[in-house]
């Protein structure tokens, strides 16, 4: 396997739902190794986008390349975790239970259930049913089964909705870790203030991707101090100038 | 297709299950009521014979068919299935694990009946305890096999419980309980022959008139199999990995 081929190679990518086409060309690439922010209000395709990564999307046109293959491929689906903003979990199922029979599936060692389990901070919650856990709480049990295995790409739709900061910090400072392993991840979020965690940002606006770099170079481009500001005047860019 | 995964799944229902004490009370606990209604209802011990086995074919069917269609709706709402699918799970490892699950839940609804049937309702058959036995799992795995098929046609919870009358009914109309087959009109005759439960209670039929294990009996167990195995080829083919 090449080293430094990309983690993800996305060209004009179109999908359609519901007859309204909600992705128009959308085109990007995405090294190895880092933390990727997909951004952008609540609608504007984030999630439809994440689902092609992970190959549960039909797609109109275009290609979606994902560690070398085509996304869904069936050697992809150890390699790549994907966790959706709805927790899907068996809410009948304790914490343990739950992580055990996605790890069955996976095939990742059993020891797999303790790691993941401390990495999302659920420890003292593991004998506890899914469906008495907190709004949080079952996030990070949604986020749990897809770190288990060693994925090689993590799709994350908004992980961080509802936690407290402190447990915010300390799994950004985990993202980070695993990138530094050598994880690629792309972590959606519709909140300003988690987009300068990333190495890179994707600004994502009514299905197209407005802007693409990292925090500083954004700012730097617009000249705004926050990234808040910074994607109004992407924003007003891209309308005022004519198309 | 993975040993590993379908026993995992068929576990992680198990564990489900165990975790809903008043799901599993009342799938053990209907199919008994209701034959104990049944003994009493008709009273002569004569008529209980012939229905009774009949019904006891039927209701696990029934039941099957209810909790597996509304089990796999939830699995396609809840998002686990999508999370099922971006995994190596294959469909049909899904749905054997259903079917070893409810399997065995199958087996345990039909002994406590069968022991209630032929202890304190004094059920006299004239066949096998074990045909008897095999074919009420094959019926229950049958309403289960049928139930997972027709989830995938419910988009809701209000259509999947819908689908009972709807799949289930006719079938009772139609399978011999009400007017002996032979005696419908031509059409609906050639009906009831497609019909998958009208060869589960013509083998109930026969178990409880024949001694011995007949040939009747051997086809109507061949194509009661057949059946399960189709509706479980085409429910895994009602999965998708890519949705719209």
């Amino acid at each position: 396997m090449m080293k430094n081929e990309a983690a993800l190679s996305v060209q004009d990518l179109r999908v359609v739902r519901g007859g309204r086409e909600v992705l128009h060309g959308v085109t990007f690439e995405v090294p190895r190794s880092s933390v990727i922010g997909l951004l952008g209000p609540s609608g504007c395709g984030k999630t439809t986008l994440m689902r092609a990564l992970v190959g549960v999307q039909i797609v109109a046109s275009g290609t979606v390349t994902v560690l070398g293959e085509p996304a869904g491929s069936p050697g992809l689906r150890r390699r790549v975790g994907y966790s959706t903003q709805k927790p899907a979990v068996y809410t009948d199922l304790s914490v343990s239970e739950n992580l055990r029979y996605f790890a069955a599936v996976l095939g990742a060692p059993r020891s797999d259930v303790a790691r993941v389990t401390d990495e999302v901070g659920l420890g003292r919650h593991r004998d506890q049913v899914a469906a008495t856990l907190s709004g949080g709480q079952l996030n990070r049990l949604n986020l749990a089964v897809a770190l288990l295995g060693s994925p090689e790409l993590l799709v994350l739709d908004e992980p961080t909705v509802g936690l407290d900061p402190v447990l915010r910090q300390e799994l950004w400072e985990l993202f980070h870790e695993l990138a530094a392993r050598g994880v690629t991840l792309v972590v959606s979020s519709h909140v300003m203030d988690e987009a300068g965690r990333t190495d890179r940002l994707l600004l994502m606006r009514e299905g197209s991707i407005l802007a693409d770099g990292s925090p500083e170079s954004l700012r730097a481009r617009t000249g705004a101090t926050d990234l808040e500001d910074a994607f109004l005047r992407v924003i007003t860019e891209t309308t005022a100038s004519p198309s | 297709m993975s040993l590993t995964i379908t026993l995992a799944t068929a576990r992680r229902i198990l564990a489900q299950l165990r975790h809903d004490h008043r799901t599993l009370g009342l799938l053990v606990g209907v199919p008994s009521l209701l034959m104990i209604l049944l003994r009493y209802v008709f009273d002569t011990p004569g008529m209980f014979d012939r229905i009774g086995p009949l019904l006891l074919g039927l209701f696990p069917f029934v039941i099957m068919f209810v909790v597996a269609s509304v089990g796999t709706l939830r699995e396609r709402t809840g998002g686990t299935l999508e999370r099922l699918m971006t995994t190596p799970l294959g469909k049909l490892d899904l749905l054997l694990g259903y079917a070893l699950a409810f399997g065995l839940v199958a087996c345990a609804q039909i002994a406590v009946v069968l022991t209630i049937s032929l202890t304190w309702l004094g059920l006299d058959l004239a066949g096998s305890i074990g045909s008897l036995v095999l074919v009420s799992v094959l019926g229950a795995l049958l309403g289960m096999a049928l139930g997972l098929l027709a989830s995938a046609f419910a988009r809701t919870e209000f259509q999947a419980v819908q689908f009972m009358p709807a799949f289930v009914l006719p079938q009772v109309l139609l399978c011999g309980l009400i007017t002996p087959r032979d005696r419908m009109a031509g059409w609906l005759e050639a009906i009831s022959n497609v019909m998958p439960l009208s060869y589960a209670v013509d083998a109930m039929q026969r178990v409880s008139r024949e001694a011995t294990f007949s040939g009747g009996l051997a086809r109507d167990v061949l194509i009661i199999t057949g059946c399960v195995l189709l509706a479980l080829v085409l429910g895994a083919a009602t999965l998708r990995r890519r949705t719209p």
